[in-house]
């Protein structure tokens, strides 16, 4: 069976990152291996064509594909080998990977460590339960943006767009500067969940109102979608009787969450986190089965692509140290945990053993939208960081860096929580 | 040309029946007023083999269906169709319910169900974990199975069509003019000559009879829909056996079954609609299966929804508008000569139609058809590559020999480029993204066809030489890319 240093899944963003990193920290190219299951390398990136990404890695904003663009150069200037349209079927436990490519054909090949970067899909129409008929005419917003920018079709003409998530920002612009009519968003909860400056330019900018509070409850139409009927929820988001209003549209987007991709890592017995959807890992980004690495929008749905770059880079380098040194003798993991407020931190728990320095950083999430809050982390009940944050929301991910104090009290500690005070 | 026999209806009737005459030196027709066979209650119901104690002894119905479940095992072997005989188990809550299996028993061993028993809580609980606790006893049928309706049906179609049997979809009929001692089907566009008729249309099988007319066909149908959630492949272990409550006089109630592909199945509802192809779904339709679920399987998870969808069932009333009592009406026209009805055909419609078909070849040779079998007959449908199932050395053999099967187009289901063009240039092959669907499975999956429905247009497009523009998600003014070209 041929072997492999580092088998990288995916090739979009986090799997580009992971494989520089490795490549930097010493594996040579030809020992790494990019499986990407689309055409090229760049993942989602490539279908967004919008500005705005790389201010924090790169100090401008660069649109999707040139984003992608600078990893994908720099792989291919580094030698490191990939494989498109590869996709991979199965990960065991003793790391073997199958995948099958039309020119590889079916394919077992062992790694020496596997970084899991699968990226994330959208929510369905199905998961929502929305009553009605079903025809054509209802897209994730993601499939109608590839229909946009890679395809170079429009979906449709008049356009109701459930969600306003980022990429459903995103589409209600891009539809209507080709020519569609955007008639309005509508979101469940009271607040987006996509961010302040998406709204301002996609929406606003363009006078699309935003309906907060507000649902598709059905859908109309036999063959093409003919009109849907939107209500206002309550504080439960449960559909107000009498608020109905039927809306005559061709199209309706929705762009209501995006879910970590995770059947592989799920199929693969490796530990899943029940509110991110992704993987556990401690701070080296390793999941629960030793030499599996995860990163990217499979381990949790990031905002900004800047973040994954970095959480890969991560995963890369102690993919390579874990081939270079092994596993490393189990020693106390720590578990995290959200409280308060707080909705999730990843990692989900750290290595007492493991690095631990001023660059080791908590992701979280909060539960609400907050002002004027204390981010506290603690260690065994004991407060050993404490933040000023003026405002906290949903659809912003957070951070605490760990300093000395807390870093020393993780090494000596048991349990380690985030809450809001 | 004139045929000798025009099927009108490719539901699971129609198809089964078209199957049967295969065999024979006939010239067949089937007429379709979908654009794809299987379009009906065949494409959405319950997707059970029932066993055959529901039926009242002496009744079409109990005979057909017992004896279309014992055919089922061959009939889905020779399609290469999968078919598990997973058991029913029908599940008591309380002492009048007992009573109520007790009927049930008698009358399906009457029946001639094989196997039948009943179960105490301790062996339902065993070979049933997830069973509500107050379900204190069950009707254990183990010859029940499941098996997926649209694709028996597009087998059986399939099967038909490489034996010389035609099938014009698209094809609504709005006339029937009788002469000459021949039948010209019309459907306003285009007229088609055949010495016999069958009727199996479904929900327009009264309309049918009466274009023929048939004057002495009392039978009124009407169309009740029945509500369905399909969950994830995750709740698919949820249900080991097809699941019901005790029946009411709506019928059987809502299920909870396993489905052949994995995932698991809740439904359905009854109710009476007014448009017979009104299959939209419904708050309090959908609300109604969750529950119904909930009394059979407290802890399934109704979150892990991959798609909501209902079906219409023909359903037959008497003249004394009772829904009950009524069995299958496959009869011979009383009135009109060389007309054969095979209407009303709801539940157990699907396990019923291997026997259906036969009996109504056994009812056209009575009327006069003369059958000499074919020496050229083919038994079974064209190869199905099923990617997913296949093992290491069938994967890389298969791929070696057409690297399309190396190109995996539907991540959820594991389904390659090399299925999508075989479907599509198959026998009555795929022309729109539902029936890539219906034949591969691409799209089936937890994404909701959101990764692959753009990479399956562009195949589409490609095979058939049509703009993606053209491209439709089930025909008619379903095109997808409704904004055309940027």
């Amino acid at each position: 069976m041929d072997f492999k240093k580092i088998i990288i899944v995916g090739g979009g963003p986090a799997g580009l990152a992971a494989a520089i990193e490795a490549n930097r920290c010493g594996i040579a190219p030809k020992d790494i291996l990019i499986l990407e299951r689309d055409r090229e390398l760049g993942g989602i990136l490539n279908q967004c064509i919008h500005a705005g990404f790389g201010l924090h890695m790169f100090g401008e904003e660069l649109t999707g594909p040139e984003y992608a663009g600078r990893f994908i150069d720099e792989v291919r200037a580094r030698g490191i080998g990939y494989l498109c349209d590869a996709m991979v079927l199965s990960i065991s436990a003793e790391r073997e990977v199958a995948f099958v490519s039309p020119t590889e054909g079916f394919c077992r090949v062992k790694a020496g460590a596997i970084v899991l970067a699968m990226g994330c899909r959208e929510r369905t129409r199905g998961a929502l339960n929305i009553a009605g008929s079903r025809p054509a005419g209802i897209y994730s917003a993601g499939t109608a943006q590839r229909y946009v920018n890679i395809n170079g079709y429009l979906p449709g003409k008049r356009v109701v767009i459930l969600g306003s998530g980022d990429i459903g920002l995103i589409m209600a612009r891009r539809m209507t500067l080709e020519g569609a009519k955007v008639l309005r968003v509508c979101e469940l909860m009271p607040y987006s969940g996509g961010l302040p400056r998406n709204i301002a330019q996609c929406l606003d900018d363009f006078d699309i109102p935003l309906y907060l509070s507000h649902t598709v409850t059905g859908i109309h139409g036999k063959e093409r979608l003919e009109g849907v009927t939107v209500a206002k929820v309550d504080d439960d988001r449960r559909p107000i009787p009498g608020t109905e209003e039927y809306i005559e549209c061709d199209t309706l987007l929705l762009s209501v969450g995006l879910l970590p991709e995770n059947e592989l890592t799920k199929e693969a017995g490796i530990v899943l986190d029940r509110i991110t959807g992704g993987a556990q890992v401690d701070q080296s980004m390793q999941t629960s089965m030793p030499g599996v690495f995860a990163c990217g929008n499979v381990l949790h749905v990031h905002d900004l692509v800047d973040f994954v770059t970095k959480e890969a880079y991560r995963a890369g380098a102690s993919a390579a140290r874990f081939t270079a040194e092994g596993a490393a003798p189990a020693g106390k993991m720590l578990p995290t945990a959200g409280k308060s407020g707080v909705r999730y931190v990843m990692p989900q728990k750290l290595d007492a053993n493991g690095t631990l320095d001023t660059d080791t950083a908590l992701f979280f999430r909060v539960d609400n939208i907050y002002r004027d809050k204390y981010v506290v982390l603690s260690v065994d009940g004991v407060e050993v960081i404490r933040t000023k944050k003026r405002f906290l929301e949903p659809g912003q991910m957070e951070t605490v860096k760990l300093n000395d104090t807390a870093i020393a009290a993780i090494r000596a500690g048991s349990a380690v929580t985030v809450s809001l005070e | 040309m004139k045929y000798d026999v025009c099927i009108i209806g490719a539901g699971i009737t129609g198809a089964m029946t078209a199957r049967k005459l295969a065999k024979y030196a006939l010239s067949v027709v089937v007429l379709e007023a979908a654009e794809d066979v299987a379009m009906g209650a065949t494409k959405a119901n319950s997707a059970i083999v029932h066993a055959g104690f529901d039926a009242e002894c002496g009744t079409l119905k109990a005979r057909l269906n017992v004896m279309g479940c014992a055919m089922m095992p061959a009939e889905t072997a020779e399609l290469d169709v999968p078919f598990d005989r997973c058991g029913s188990l029908v599940c008591a809550y309380s002492e009048a319910e007992m009573a109520h299996l007790e009927q049930l028993l008698a009358r399906g061993r009457e029946n001639g169900v094989p196997d039948l028993r009943i179960i105490g809580q301790k062996e339902l609980r065993e070979i049933e974990p997830h069973i509500s606790d107050d379900a204190i006893a069950a009707l254990y049928a183990p010859s029940a199975g499941i098996v997926c309706p649209y694709e028996l049906c597009i087998a059986a179609c399939e099967h038909a069509s490489i034996n010389g049997v035609e099938f014009r979809t698209g094809f609504r009929v709005s006339e029937i003019v009788r002469r000459d001692g021949s039948f010209l089907v019309s459907d306003g566009r285009d007229t088609v000559e055949c010495e016999y008729l069958v009727n199996a249309a479904g929900v327009y099988s009264d309309t049918i009879a009466r274009l023929a007319g048939d004057t002495d066909f009392d039978m009124r149908i009407i169309a009740r829909r029945g509500e369905y959630m399909l969950l994830d492949r995750s709740e698919g272990g949820m249900a080991k056996h097809v699941l019901f409550s005790c029946p009411s006089a709506n019928g059987k109630g809502i299920l909870v079954s396993p489905t052949v592909d994995g995932n698991l199945i809740l439904g359905p509802t009854a109710k009476a609609v007014d448009d017979r192809e009104d299959t939209a779904t419904t708050d309090a339709g959908l609300w109604e299966v969750q529950c119904g679920a909930r009394h059979l399987v407290p802890n399934v998870n109704t979150r892990a929804v991959i798609t909501q969808f209902s079906g219409n069932r023909p359903t037959p009333v008497g003249a004394d508008g009772d829904i009950t009592k009524s069995d299958f009406c496959i009869r011979p026209s009383a009135c009109v000569p060389r007309l054969l009805h095979l209407a009303g055909i709801e539940s157990p419609g699907l396990a019923s139609s291997p026997a259906v078909g036969e009996y109504a070849v056994e009812l056209l040779w009575g009327m006069g058809l003369s059958l000499t079998e074919k020496e050229t007959y083919l038994p079974g449908r064209p190869e199905k590559i099923r990617f997913r199932e296949l093992d290491d050395a069938q994967r890389a053999a298969l791929i070696a020999r057409n690297p399309l099967y190396g190109k995996i187009i539907c991540r959820c289901e594991t389904v390659t480029e090399g299925e999508i063009v075989d479907a599509i240039r198959r026998p009555l092959g795929a022309r729109d993204l539902d029936m890539v669907k219906r034949r591969t499975r691409a799209g089936m999956g937890r994404c909701g066809a959101g990764f692959c429905s753009p990479r399956t247009v562009e195949i589409l497009a490609r095979e058939l030489g049509v703009p993606m523009t053209e491209i439709t998600k089930c025909g008619g003014g379903s095109v997808i890319l409704n904004g055309g070209e940027k």
